[in-house]
């Protein structure tokens, strides 16, 4: 493999630092700077995202880097295949999103400085930084770090108000994620212990079955799903996506709970590539199954709409882990070229999207009426029409209609469910489908009706947060018209296999 | 039963021990505290693992050492994270 240490190989440290030196530099210049500072930022790393996409599909290959030119195992290496770039770019556009949105609630004081504002234009640089060195890392230690920079990131964001309960919700977050990160880094020793190296490329090739590496796997997916809240890890996300501000929420439930699912698939897909596990695949199916029904079930009844929205994420992210099951099948060739692989991946992208709107919405709803009660949010449709309709935007995708991307993705499971002969994850994506339509419209319905007696707003929502909200849902239906089929840009970084698959 | 082995089972116990801890007691603090046990337990397990991976001329694999400083500052950080919000909580 050649050793990109060229420009375009640079871009994968820009992505890195540059984030995290609009942190650093917003710590330093003080309250009143960071706002600019990270506007200043946002469209700097959309172009890196932009063009690091650009340049593996121009190539058909993944970038590399290799830091301080030592190749690995020595050295260290950072790798972007198609998935990476996919990834980064969705998460580059949403943070834009979220950092406009949140302008307005965290804006920057003008004589003296806050501590509010301060800690959360750091923590969104921080958060940036730390997502792309997990998209962008190719060493399970290098991995670790870049996880752990994520939680300390996102765990003050929940706290932000300094609520009792929003503080408690922040202390269980973290105690489940260091759970979770303390199993990985315990099955990242058996890993070095075993076959002296903890890259991932020359993992994948030096890695074979046996009680090492089953029970290396094993912990490091125990403990990124402790982090990803699958059932029956579930337990922290909703206090703390419901307490967390609205921008905030929607930076965790879109883009934070994504980022251990991605290296579940880094460890199944990349490291273990040659020994594909069915049955064990079969089991990660059966919890996100049951996620996606406890999730939906739970959601139906919840009295306030934040925590609606937090349930609704936590049965979406059951759908993100039904695509083990369906991928990893030996009979259909490499999972890359698989439908299925394609469905996860915009499933999980169509869902940051969707999720922040929805989430963004609640927040504009809660910051007008004063409360987030479902019962009470008779009337707002009149008030507050695009956030309403950013909101219903957010829930096609989630329920799965068309267009929309939500639409595409579970459309590709459940084509990969009836075409493998595993009917049965087609009924949990159908119910989830049906709950989720219950829930959405439980909040439409109020929100549509007439209010009985005027309502009286506690502020004026401005025009342009609304938009911001809209054109982010937007998102959520455009990718809905990605063709029904698989995406070549998600299977470059494979060029040695070939693209099996559904046809 | 080799020098290696017996860190390596040390090892073993303390992760047990602080898994146990964390998933019986209720208490924030507890929990912490099982957390660093377990966290203890792995460091213990990389340098048992370096022990057995030492080269030629080496004391020891000095890869799983590095790990190991690492580690021991994150989960540092961690830890004075979790004692802050738990200070905070119950001010």
């Amino acid at each position: 493999m050649a050793n990109y240490a060229t420009v375009r190989g640079f871009l994968l440290v820009l992505a890195i630092v540059l984030p995290i030196s609009g942190a650093l530099l917003s710590l330093v210049l003080g309250g009143r700077h960071a706002e600019r500072v990270v506007l200043i930022l946002m469209p700097a790393g959309l172009t890196i995202a932009v063009v690091i996409g650009a340049a593996v599909w121009s190539t058909h290959n993944a970038l590399q880097y290799f830091v301080g030119n030592w190749a690995p195992p020595l050295g260290i290496a950072y790798r972007a295949d198609g998935l990476s770039a996919a990834m980064m770019i969705a998460t580059a556009v949403l943070v834009c999103g979220i950092g406009l949105f949140a302008r307005s609630q965290f804006a920057s004081p003008q004589e003296a400085e806050t501590r509010s504002p301060l800690v959360f234009w750091t923590l969104l640089m921080a958060v940036w930084g730390a997502l792309n060195a997990v998209f962008i890392g190719s060493d399970l230690f290098n991995l670790y770090v870049a996880l752990e920079l994520l939680t300390f990131a996102a765990v003050p964001l929940v706290s932000l108000d300094g609520r009792a309960e929003t503080l408690e919700a922040a202390l269980r977050y973290l105690l489940f994620a260091l759970l979770g990160s303390i199993l990985y880094l315990l099955g990242a020793v058996l890993l070095y212990g075993a076959y002296g190296t903890l890259d991932i490329v020359l993992l994948s090739s030096r890695i074979q079955p046996g009680p090492v590496a089953w029970a290396a796997v094993s912990l490091m997916t125990a403990g990124l799903l402790a982090k990803a809240a699958l059932f029956p890890f579930h337990l922290w996300l909703p206090p703390a996506h419901a307490g967390a501000p609205a921008p905030a929420s929607a930076l965790l439930s879109g883009l934070v709970v994504k980022a251990p699912f991605f290296l579940v698939i880094r460890l199944w897909f990349d490291v273990m590539t040659r020994f594909p596990e069915p049955a064990a695949a079969q089991l990660l199916g059966g919890l996100g199954a049951a996620a996606i029904i406890f999730g939906s079930v739970l959601a139906l009844r919840q009295v306030r709409l934040k925590l609606l929205i937090a349930y609704s994420t936590v049965a979406q992210i059951g759908y993100l882990f039904l695509m083990f099951p369906l991928a990893i099948n030996p009979q259909t060739g490499h999972p890359w070229g698989s439908t299925a692989w394609t469905g996860g991946v915009l499933q999980a992208i169509s869902h940051a999207f969707a999720k922040a709107a929805m989430f963004m919405a609640a927040g504009l709803i809660a910051e007008a009426l004063g409360h987030d009660r479902i019962a009470g949010l008779a009337g707002v449709g009149r008030v507050l029409p695009i956030t309403v309709f950013a909101f219903a935007l957010g829930g096609l995708s989630l329920m799965g209609l068309p267009p929309s991307g939500g639409f595409v993705a579970k459309a590709m499971l459940l084509t990969a469910a009836v075409a493998g002969g595993q009917w049965w994850w087609a009924v949990v994506v159908l119910t989830g489908g049906l709950l989720a339509g219950g829930y959405v419209f439980l909040v439409l319905a109020q929100a549509l009706a007439d209010a009985s007696e005027p309502l009286n707003l506690l502020s004026i929502i401005s025009p342009g947060r609304q938009v911001v909200v809209a054109v982010l849902a937007l998102g959520a239906v455009l990718l809905g018209f990605v063709p029904l089929r698989p995406f070549e840009l998600l299977q470059i970084g494979h060029p040695d296999l070939a693209m099996g698959g559904l046809r | 039963m080799t020098g290696a082995t017996l860190y390596g089972l040390c090892a073993a116990v303390l992760v047990g021990l602080g898994l146990f801890g964390l998933i019986v007691h209720p208490q924030p603090l507890r929990k912490i505290l099982a957390f660093n046990l377990i966290g203890s337990g792995v460091f213990v397990l990389f340098g048992a693992v370096a022990l057995r991976g030492a080269a030629a001329g080496f004391g020891g694999d000095p890869v799983p050492q590095a790990l190991v400083i690492t580690g021991i500052v994150v989960a540092f950080a961690a830890t004075a994270l979790a004692v802050a919000l738990l200070l905070r909580l119950f001010r």
